[in-house]
């Protein structure tokens, strides 16, 4: 018996549970040896991500990062690249954003402006995603390598255009001034209140929705389209491309404009949601955190965003960690991201062959097996 | 002049001085590599054994026993890497990402844990450091012109660990390219088959790999935080690993090449550091900015074929599974 003749359940189901429950236990023996109570941390976290008065907004928000780079990831993953660039792109996408406002916000009604700045985030994201895609396709330069390389770059780039010639004038701090007023996305308290629900304030807005159409998008993409079909089958073979009468370089560029520009796009949610101005580091990790998620998603829509609630919640409740103890902080959370991303991602069959003996064990008695 | 003469002299030991982590995590991941086991871990370990090293010497009063603490926990990371990568065939880019992240998360919290200063460790006072060795008569050298400057500011007044770095590039060089283990690791980062046809265990040899890797970060990580740095500060590896990686790629996986990127690389950034803010005659203000992102912009250039082609070991990246 094989790790193929396991009924999908297994696959899908039980083996992410028990790598996240792995991750769950190690950090929880490190924690008990720090001298905390885990289940305590736990009770915490879980209580600074929902239980609290608009915890859930919080927890949604980051959800909306995690669901953008999450699906950068996964689109990249169906062609078997590992575009491990999202946070550069991200940082270009915010970049992108910037711009368009900056220009236009005191020429064009903001509606209009915001209008124009979505597909900017994309469009900067998809060409920081496209570079390393074209290095790979055409001049076999390791997707990896360029991808981390790209991050410093963009990452030199902001520092360099945010305290220079971008930053605003009589500020000390390197980020643009802030934009007009009335260009951002809407906040679904905002929203909510207007149609009469009663809801606490928090940064959730309007990215929250367009995270979940783009996992529509590529769910669509994805398993629905020839193109889509197409960047599958590179993914598995690139001759079969070929004798499909597909350019794979071309293919591989594709699925890297598309990854790009979902990784852009997460800058929506923080630059055009919240800050309303360009600042530094405003990605803060979120690119490399897609990682994780698509690696617990399995690299499908839904799988996302269930592992996008899940480091969503992780996040806002660890924020909830520096209030209530001594010695533990949201520092743990990175900690926890580490271990999801080494038993889910690396040890990702760790338990396979015991599953596999206790399944077949189990089978056995009823004669089927 | 002579203050421009002592200027340059300054920063060729600057150079050294930034360059020595770069190199001595460069060599680490030519074994790695060679072996045909990616390690983007290099930054991760290297934060990991500065933390460990300085938690160490901070608690017991001794830079070398600092030393072992940091090389301890660095080849203990490898041995995870291993476990992950060659054990149970893991992806090794995602092995790799998942110890950095989790270095990243593990030393301030340990850090607050022991310490309670934000996480960072005390400050290590002179005796509990790797301090810098004055050579004979470096003093005195002063009076010469040239020679006696680039003794006294280049070659003198560094740690024992810079000279550690210097003198891994020899054994490396020597390791790798004139004994049968080296002959073997290359082997079985080319064509592992051939290797385990002869009956020699390509896991076991990946594993030596890695562990020598975590030897030589965990020294990388001590040189950061008791000789260069007084104690740890979070995230003080700051992307090293990275451009150690990419000096790597420059120096097309061969010990002096590496060596010699690594100094590039480490100029460069010495060089940012003199330049910030000083205006040039006729060029101007420089950004400094501008410098630091050339390290990663000329390995992109590199590995896209323009100057120079740079190809990696065929097996790497590539889990050993032997036909049944």
């Amino acid at each position: 018996m094989n790790a193929s003749s396991l009924p999908r359940w297994i696959d899908i189901g039980l083996l992410p549970v028990l790598n996240l429950m792995a991750a769950l236990t190690v950090a929880g023996v490190i924690i008990a040896i720090i001298g905390e109570n885990p289940f305590v941390a736990m009770g915490v976290m879980i209580k600074g991500a929902f239980v609290y008065d608009g915890a859930l907004g919080y927890t949604l928000f980051y959800t909306t990062n995690f669901i953008f780079t999450g699906l950068a990831v996964a689109v990249a993953f169906h062609a078997m690249l590992f575009n491990i660039g999202g946070e550069g792109q991200a940082m270009i996408g915010g970049l992108g954003v910037g711009l368009v406002v900056l220009f236009l916000d005191s020429v064009l009604p903001p509606l209009l402006v915001v209008i124009l700045a979505v597909p900017a985030a994309a469009a900067f994201g998809a060409v920081w995603g496209v570079i390393p895609g074209w290095l790979q396709a055409r001049r076999g330069s390791h997707i990896v390598i360029t991808t981390i390389m790209f991050n410093f770059i963009a990452s030199s780039i902001m520092v360099w255009l945010l305290a220079g010639m971008l930053m605003a004038p009589g500020q000390m701090s390197p980020e643009t001034r802030s934009f007009a007023d009335g260009i951002n996305l809407p906040l679904v308290y905002e929203v909510l209140q207007m149609v009469g629900f009663s809801v606490s304030r928090s940064p959730l807005n309007l990215s929250f929705v367009i995270a979940l159409l783009a996992c529509f998008g590529v769910w669509y993409l994805i398993w629905r389209t020839k193109l889509g079909y197409i960047i599958r089958a590179t993914g598995h073979s690139e001759r079969a491309t070929i004798y499909a009468g597909h350019d794979p370089a071309k293919i591989i560029m594709i699925a890297m404009a598309i990854s790009g520009a979902l990784a852009g796009m997460m800058s929506l949610n923080e630059i055009l949601g919240v800050q309303q101005r360009v600042i530094l580091n405003f990605t803060s990790g979120y690119g490399f955190t897609g990682i994780a998620v698509a690696l617990m998603g399995r690299n499908h829509p839904i799988g996302i965003v269930l592992a996008s609630l899940l480091f969503g919640a992780l996040y806002q409740g660890g924020a909830e960690l520096d209030f209530e103890f001594q010695t533990i902080t949201r520092e743990m959370v990175l900690m926890i991201q580490g271990l999801i991303i080494l038993f889910s991602g690396a040890l990702a069959y760790l338990f396979m062959p015991a599953v596999i003996r206790v399944y077949s064990s189990l089978r056995k008695p009823t004669g089927s097996g | 002049m002579a203050d421009l003469w002592l200027q340059f002299a300054l920063t060729i030991d600057a150079t050294l001085r930034v360059a020595t982590p770069l190199i001595l995590c460069a060599m680490a991941g030519l074994f790695s590599e060679r072996s045909g086991i990616i390690d983007i871990s290099l930054e991760g370990k290297m934060l990991m054994s500065a933390f460990a090293a300085a938690s160490m010497a901070a608690l017991t009063g001794s830079p070398l026993l600092g030393l072992a603490g940091g090389i301890l926990v660095s080849v203990m990371l490898s041995l995870i890497h291993g476990f992950a990568c060659i054990t149970h065939k893991g992806n090794q880019v995602i092995s790799g990402l998942a110890i950095n992240i989790l270095a990243s998360g593990l030393t301030v919290t340990l850090g607050i844990a022991l310490f309670a200063q934000g996480g960072q460790t005390p400050f290590l006072n002179k005796s509990e450091r790797f301090t810098d060795i004055v050579l004979p008569f470096a003093e005195q050298a002063e009076h010469v012109p040239v020679l006696g400057t680039i003794y006294k500011e280049i070659i003198s007044g560094h740690n024992l660990l810079v000279w550690v770095a210097l003198f891994s590039v020899i054994v490396t060089g020597y390791v790798v390219f004139r004994t049968t283990f080296g002959l073997r690791l290359r082997a079985v980062g080319e064509k592992p088959e051939a290797v385990d046809s002869a009956g020699v265990s390509v896991s076991g040899l990946r594993f030596q790999a890695v562990i020598i890797a975590g030897v030589l970060c965990g020294i990388a990580g001590t040189y950061l935080s008791t000789a260069h740095g007084a104690g740890f500060i979070r995230e003080m590896a700051a992307g090293k690993g990275y451009i150690a990686l990419a000096a790597l790629i420059f120096g097309k996986w061969r010990p002096v090449p590496a060596l010699l990127a690594c100094l590039m690389f480490g100029f460069m950034d010495a060089l940012a550091a003199r330049l910030q803010g000083v205006e040039i005659p006729v060029i101007g203000h420089i950004s400094t900015d501008l410098i630091l992102v050339l390290p990663y912009l000329l390995t992109v250039i590199l590995l896209a074929g323009f100057i120079g082609k740079a190809s990696p070991p065929r097996a790497i990246g590539v889990p050993y599974i032997k036909e049944r």
